[in-house]
């Protein structure tokens, strides 16, 4: 029987980083995957006809630029195109959009409010000075501050040192930017409602939280801190969708001699004197290894891929209160054609930039109310595009791509499971609030498929369908993501490993995981390190 | 006699009418005389337009001779380091041209546009020497600058634009060929060439056709994503093809002044472009002894560790770095490489494939200047060198 130095369960975007990594050192490395497709949340699916969705995760801003270059991805035929801005219709008949030339963003918020344009300068300078911070530390192993090792303590005199460059009264708003809620931050810059609502929607796409939860400023920032080529805050779309990033990871992955086996699904990483000895497949095929690593998130990994009596009481605990939550869906919808908005001027370039259809804080926590009652948002925050306004690859000419993601939607109705009536309705729910500015929206509409977290966690694999493997909350944030002892990527037992997004810097397809667990086991092994650095000051 | 005032104002391309309506920058330079867009909306989204779907360039304010007569294949084999016998009608050929010193006057396209007729574009002017070189041969050359327009249509969706257009047969067309079709009653002629190392073609039609031209063009790309570019996004994807620009990454010989500063076809890596087989041609017997004594510099294509673009850097040998060995004409970060990339001039023996040296960059963040060392690899291929750019027929996208 064959066996493997390391098995990599999952190919999402970070397990397949992850075994690229161990591959390029000369790991002999099988990455394992349970559908009959690669990539996770990170795909591109054939579902109707000439049709390409993204059908989990939909535009790219955080992918590592350093492992993008490192991985030399562009030639395994990546191609990450910013797109133009973005749009918030409003029910009263007017818009707010967002431009990518600064003079024309400042004239349009001047329409609100002058006031409001000028504080945007402001606003962007404080926001960008935490991304810099944040973004040091993305391709870092967090330091464990209980530690006295010299590794932790010289991470912990970089973290410390990071700190203190920001200067004092900096440092305060540090802190503050770190627990306070998003609107609370917004509220400290701008007075018009239509503006904060366009731009508290960053601090609660993925979370089950709401515009006023303390945490959601943090959130904020985990959407600011990509870029697409240096442009800070900007997002792209991956040509031919999502799917071609975890393409192109593959790619890499089998150039350096990887092995990929997919409709592999893992029904158990086996252990024994507490070390992993490899994986059972769901099939009874048993694969031996001594490194094991899972992608998948934390719960998914170890309360249902592992025997609970290989793992501490105590640990087991922690991991069954690990927060993961539900709070979001998607809609992947097909078109005959583009769709008109008549509150756009005609030709107006913000048609290639995201949408939303909620004009007021008032709606944005309304939509929050409906999740904590146990349902979904009777008038959810939708963030939608249409990236086949620039991307002629998934979907004939003419025709359209239109990706919906939905928030709030809970895992359960009300603490029991959905029925396809309830997932119906809610599909209905988002496009009736798209219709209301788009008349001719209905009757574009070809196929549609309807994701609620049931599905996503059916198909990815996603607890919850949570699409970040774990809230960004401080309290499972850095050295305490997934949890306390365990941010270092290596897991309870000996030659065990995790490198998904339920670790640090957290979700979005982002990569960093799944690299700097490959660092960690690299480093375990004793073999050179490969991963890349920082690029630095930029 | 009547003396007529010159015009001390930019020349307006015959798309300006159509390019006014889309531009939102009004940021506009002069090229050779006329306006030229730096953009129209947003530098990113044009330069994405050229990889992702379709650019449109004007290159009216190209510089343009016809050269006819029964001497034109003569006189272009002579005044061109490569052999034209090979270049036959309805092909087109990448050339460069030498004083006697065998020191570059500049780069063109050639094209054959029936037997013994050519069309000669470079970015500057050229009749006085053309004018030379033709003393004794039965040829005329003919400015035809201000009578013929063009638009490059170049990026992944261009062949199926042209094809919606109606342009039959267009799948047919190789890399460096043309042909003709009748357009509304004229004659358009469409070559598969461009500056951007990508599918691509060059359209070409007289000036009273302009406008339908464009608005045929752009009718057809409505749902290909087309868009129209300025002279920002393309001298982006020229640098990622790992083309060369006159007074970027060379100087024309007749316009320098201080001595050293020309450079040969063979110190622009163009050495492929040098036949030494054929008869005659300007600037031989100086290239033939450069080639036996070895050259002064080398253009090196660089790939830069990091992220910095290394504009103006100095280039070091590594790892010694004491005396500089060179310098960098063209700098960018790729997007679609995700690569730091550049094209600098070294001393011979420097530059081999695979060297690595050391470049000198320094960039600044909100008003202070730092400095980094960063190891550079010389490559020989194009930065940017994607299938489609050579298949024939092309994909749709």
């Amino acid at each position: 029987m064959k066996t493997y130095d390391a098995i990599v369960v999952g190919a999402g975007h970070n397990g397949l980083t992850n075994a690229a990594y161990l591959a390029k050192s000369g790991l002999n490395v099988l990455c394992l995957e349970k559908n009959d497709y690669i990539g996770g949340a990170t795909v591109s699916r054939n579902l109707y006809k000439d049709w390409f969705y993204s059908n989990c995760s939909y535009v790219c801003s955080l992918l590592r630029p350093e492992i993008f270059r490192d991985l030399d991805l562009a030639r395994h035929g990546l191609q990450v195109t910013p797109y133009g801005g973005g749009t918030v219709f409003m029910q009263n008949g007017d818009y707010l959009g967002n431009y990518p030339n600064a003079e024309v963003h400042y004239r349009e918020y001047a329409r609100f409010s002058k006031s409001d344009a000028d504080a945007y300068e402001r606003y962007s300078a404080d926001t960008m000075r935490q991304c810099r911070f944040i973004r040091d530390f993305l391709l870092r192993t967090p330091p464990d501050p209980t530690s006295f090792r010299p590794k932790d303590l010289k991470e912990l005199a970089h973290l410390g040192s990071k700190f203190f460059e920001m200067g004092e009264q900096r440092m305060y708003d540090t802190i503050r930017f770190w627990t306070m809620s998003v609107a609370e931050y917004l509220d400290e810059y701008f007075e018009t409602d239509v503006i904060k609502a366009a731009l508290s929607g960053s601090g609660i796409i993925g979370t089950a939280l709401g515009i006023h939860s303390p945490g959601t400023a943090y959130v904020l920032l985990h959407h600011y801190m990509g870029d697409v080529d240096g442009n800070m805050g900007a997002w792209g779309y991956a040509r031919g969708g999502m799917g071609s990033v975890a393409k192109a990871i593959n790619s890499a992955f089998l150039s350096y001699g990887g092995e990929l086996r997919t409709d592999a699904g893992v029904e158990q990483i086996t252990v024994r004197n507490n070390k992993v000895t490899g994986v059972a497949l769901t099939s009874g095929e048993e694969i031996k290894a001594p490194i094991v690593v899972s992608a998948m998130d934390v719960k998914r990994t170890f309360l249902k891929c592992m025997d609970k009596n290989d793992l501490d009481d105590d640990f087991y605990r922690r991991v069954k209160n690990f927060k993961i939550r539900g709070s979001s869906g998607k809609l992947n919808i097909a078109l005959d054609g583009m769709p008109t908005f008549p509150a756009l001027p005609k030709g107006s370039p913000l048609l290639d930039g995201d949408m939303h259809f909620i004009d007021s804080m008032e709606r944005m926590e309304r939509a929050y109310d409906d999740w904590k009652e146990g349902t979904w948002s009777k008038d959810p925050y939708v963030d939608m595009v249409i990236p086949t306004v620039c991307d002629p690859t998934m979907a004939p000419p003419g025709k359209h791509f239109m990706s919906c993601f939905v928030q709030y939607c809970p895992a359960q109705i009300e603490g029991r499971d959905w029925t396809d009536e309830e997932r119906d309705q809610f599909g209905k729910t988002v496009i009736d609030q798209i219709s209301e500015y788009s008349p001719d929206f209905k009757d574009l509409i070809l196929h549609c498929e309807v994701r609620t977290p049931r599905e996503i966690e059916n198909e990815a694999g996603l607890t919850e369908g949570n699409i970040f493997h774990g809230e960004l909350t401080m309290d499972q944030l850095m050295f305490n993501r997934p949890i306390p002892g365990y941010a270092q990527y290596r897991g309870p037992v000996g030659g065990l490993y995790m490198c998904g997004s339920s670790n640090h810097p957290g979700g979005g397809v982002m990569a960093a995981p799944g690299c700097n667990a490959a660092r960690e086991i690299l480093f375990d092994l004793r073999r050179p390190d490969i991963t890349p650095v920082n690029f630095g000051d930029d | 006699m009547t003396v007529q005032e010159v015009e001390q104002g930019r020349y307006r391309s015959p798309f300006y009418p159509r390019q006014a309506e889309l531009d939102r920058l009004f940021q506009w330079h002069d090229w050779k005389g006329y306006a030229t867009a730096d953009g129209f909306y947003e530098t990113d989204l044009e330069y994405f337009a050229i990889r992702n779907s379709t650019g449109v360039f004007d290159l009216t304010p190209m510089t343009k001779y016809r050269i006819t007569g029964p001497d034109s294949f003569v006189f272009v084999d002579r005044l061109v380091t490569r052999d034209m016998s090979k270049i036959k009608p309805g092909r087109v050929a990448y050339a460069v041209w030498c004083d006697d010193e065998g020191q570059v006057i500049d780069d063109g396209t050639i094209f054959h546009l029936k037997d013994g007729e050519y069309r000669l574009c470079s970015q500057e002017r050229h009749m006085a020497w053309l004018n030379m070189s033709s003393i004794g041969l039965d040829v005329t050359v003919v400015d035809e600058t201000a009578d013929v327009c063009g638009l490059a249509v170049q990026g992944p969706t261009s062949f199926s634009i042209l094809k919606k257009m109606g342009l039959d047969g267009i799948e047919n067309l190789r890399p460096f060929g043309l042909t003709h079709f009748e357009f509304q009653g004229a004659e358009l002629m469409v070559s598969r060439t461009g500056f951007t190392g990508d599918l691509g073609y060059e359209l070409w039609v007289s000036n009273e056709k302009a406008i339908d031209l464009w608005d045929a063009l752009f009718a057809a790309g409505q749902n290909y994503g087309i868009m129209a570019i300025g002279t920002d996004a393309l001298e982006h994807s020229r640098l990622e093809a790992g083309l060369i620009a006159a007074y970027i990454d060379f100087l024309p010989a007749n316009a320098t002044v201080r001595s050293g500063r020309s450079r040969s076809p063979l110190e622009l890596g163009l050495e492929w472009l040098v036949d030494f087989k054929k008869p005659n041609f300007n600037g031989r017997c100086a290239l033939a002894q450069e080639k036996r004594r070895g050259s002064t510099w080398r253009l090196v294509k660089l790939d830069i560790e990091g992220n910095k673009p290394a504009h103006h850097s100095y280039i070091y040998s590594n790892p010694r770095k004491k005396k500089e060995i060179g310098f960098i004409t063209s700098a960018a970060w790729s997007p679609v490489c995700k690569q730091n990339i550049a094209l600098g001039t070294v001393r011979v023996p420097h530059g081999a494939v695979g060297e690595k040296l050391l470049v000198e960059i320094y960039y600044q963040r909100e008003m202070h200047w730092s400095r980094v060392m960063a190891e550079a690899t010389v490559v020989d291929k194009p930065f940017w060198d994607p299938p489609r750019k050579r298949a024939t027929p092309p994909g749709p996208f």
